[in-house]
């Protein structure tokens, strides 16, 4: 018989950390800390102009209440169709661009250099945000809605083509062999291999992107795209808040009721 | 699928005539749409303006290039700003995020009443662009990076919170009963059932979120919120064209390098 070791055991618990490694966890608080300091010091605000704003915003919200939807209703209830038509169409002819620029940037479909050249083209147009594109579209297709239309089109590239190409590389590659085992030629190949297993996704993801463009439609018009924002930007200008606070909430709503639309389609479409 | 008898012997269709019929009609529909929307923004567009887009794009390429090198010395500090805005804008999203996230999940909402506070809250700040957000903060709190930080914070409150909470629901409650069946309080299921299971779907979110912020920082100076912005609009109404390029550049850069950023963390959280 050996002798009965009583073991320690311990009596107290310690939540385990996230980042397990001690010195990396300090390191990362250090830094953050260091950063907020920074970022803190360099901030310039001009706290006598905030303290004398916060009076002025109360007022501002004051004027927010209560929505005026009637005074300018005609005007307000033509930028929203914009828009809507606007984000429709941006859609439609957004999709159509991204689908051989998606097919391109797919490593599993092209060659290199058709690759490297969509994936060129997709970074590009998902490195700037809506709003600039859309003030270089001002610049070159005039003031108005087809400017916000050409922007949100780019932009629907970056999102919809980069979303399908690796949505394709992700694909399961037994049936696309099936396919080409048949002696299908290339788009028969990417007409009865690809597109049924990318499809139901795809058709969320549009309605997804609606839902975005016509979000994004209410400020590219900030910048002179048309639609709503341009209706915004204007009640802005002319101190109109209530107004302002109409569209805001007819916007809210709009977007609610699409993004309710387009979760019911995506559950119906899978 | 449809077996049809004729005389040669049974004919395999994919669909049955009523489906083909229904799916052409909905193509019917859909052509219809895009044509009426194109019609109307056409009626908007003055299309003499659009035919000369093309000399106008090659007008304004050529004089983009070359960028003007020597222009960075003075973008350093906007630059600095623009990720400030991001940076802080995100810390203050997720702190307000948080209590909203747990108020909007099904199984850790105090009462039903607060949940559905909770998700308009969420809605209503996912709705409102953050230009749209700065456009009405810098009537506030004056034009600056203050307004800039806290319309990205309010933005990114309803984005944060919504994936959180979603997080928070898909937990797994044997964890909880766990926790539940040593007799622990309400707030320690939480902070030792919920907490410890969400918190690398938080820094993910956290992390996804600055990513998008940045992209977003580069434009809130166009309404005076501060950050590159700011230039890229003084040098396009000042026609400063090389200018231009290099802010773009820039901004391409700051993108590239966040989106990697944020790729390795979360790839090393996930």
């Amino acid at each position: 018989m050996t002798e009965q070791v009583n073991p320690v055991y311990p009596t107290t618990w310690k939540r385990p950390p996230l980042i397990s490694s001690a010195t990396l966890r300090w390191s990362i608080i250090l830094g953050a800390a260091i950063y907020l300091a920074l970022a803190l010091g360099t901030m310039d605000v001009k706290w006598s102009r905030v303290a004398e704003g916060l009076p002025r915003g109360q007022r501002f919200l004051d004027a927010f209440f209560p929505p005026n939807f009637a005074d300018n209703r005609g005007v307000v209830w033509d930028g929203i169709q914009e828009s809507i038509w606007m984000a429709v169409i941006a859609t439609v002819a957004g999709i159509m661009m991204s689908i051989p620029i998606g097919l391109g940037a797919a490593r599993n479909l092209a060659p290199k250099w058709v690759y490297l050249s969509c994936r060129a083209i997709v970074a590009g147009s998902r490195t700037f945000p809506e709003v600039i594109l859309a003030i270089f579209a001002v610049k070159l297709f005039g003031f108005g809605p087809f400017a916000g239309f050409i922007a949100l089109s780019i932009g629907t590239i970056g999102f919809f083509a980069k979303l399908l190409a690796e949505d394709i590389e992700n694909m399961s590659a037994a049936q696309a062999e099936a396919v080409k085992a048949t002696g299908a030629n290339w788009f028969q190949w990417v007409n009865y291999a690809i597109q049924p297993q990318v499809m139901p996704r795809m058709i969320g993801l549009s309605v997804y992107r609606l839902d975005i463009n016509f979000r994004e439609s209410a400020v590219v018009g900030i910048v002179g795209g048309g639609g709503i924002g341009a209706t915004l930007n204007t009640a802005f200008d002319r101190y109109e808040f209530d107004t302002a606070a109409a569209i805001l909430l007819i916007i809210i709503g709009i977007v609610l009721v699409l993004e309710y639309a387009s979760g019911y389609l995506r559950k119906w479409v899978q | 699928m449809p077996l049809i008898e004729t005389s040669d012997g049974p004919d395999w269709r994919r669909r049955t005539t009523k489906q083909e019929f229904m799916i052409w009609f909905g193509w019917l529909i859909g052509t219809a749409i895009v044509v009426y929307a194109f019609h109307l923004i056409s009626e908007k567009t003055i299309w003499f303006f659009v035919q000369d887009a093309g000399t106008q794009a090659m007008d304004i390429g050529t004089r983009m290039v070359p960028p003007k090198i020597s222009y960075m010395d003075k973008l350093w500090l906007p630059v600095w700003d623009t990720l400030n805005i991001a940076t802080l804008g995100t810390v203050i999203a997720l702190i307000i995020a948080v209590p909203v996230a747990f108020a909007a999940a099904r199984n850790t909402t105090p009462h039903p009443i607060i949940r559905a506070t909770a998700l308009l809250v969420i809605v209503s700040s996912r709705s409102v662009n953050s230009l749209i957000w700065a456009l009405m903060l810098v009537f506030i709190f004056g034009p600056g990076v203050l307004a800039g930080t806290i319309a990205i914070g309010l933005r990114s409150i309803g984005f944060c919170a919504k994936l959180l909470y979603e997080a928070i629901e898909e937990i797994d409650h044997t964890q909880v009963e766990a926790i539940e069946a040593t007799g622990a309080s309400r707030a320690q299921q939480i902070l030792f059932g919920i907490v410890p299971q969400v918190l690398p779907t938080f820094a993910g979110v956290g992390v996804f979120r600055w990513d998008i912020n940045i992209r977003e920082s580069t434009i809130l100076g166009l309404v005076g919120a501060g950050g590159i912005g700011l230039q890229l609009n003084g040098s396009i109404n000042t026609l400063a064209w090389t200018q231009v390029s290099m802010i773009l550049l820039v901004i391409f850069v700051t993108v590239l390098i966040s989106e990697w950023v944020s790729a390795k963390v979360r790839h090393a959280i996930i």
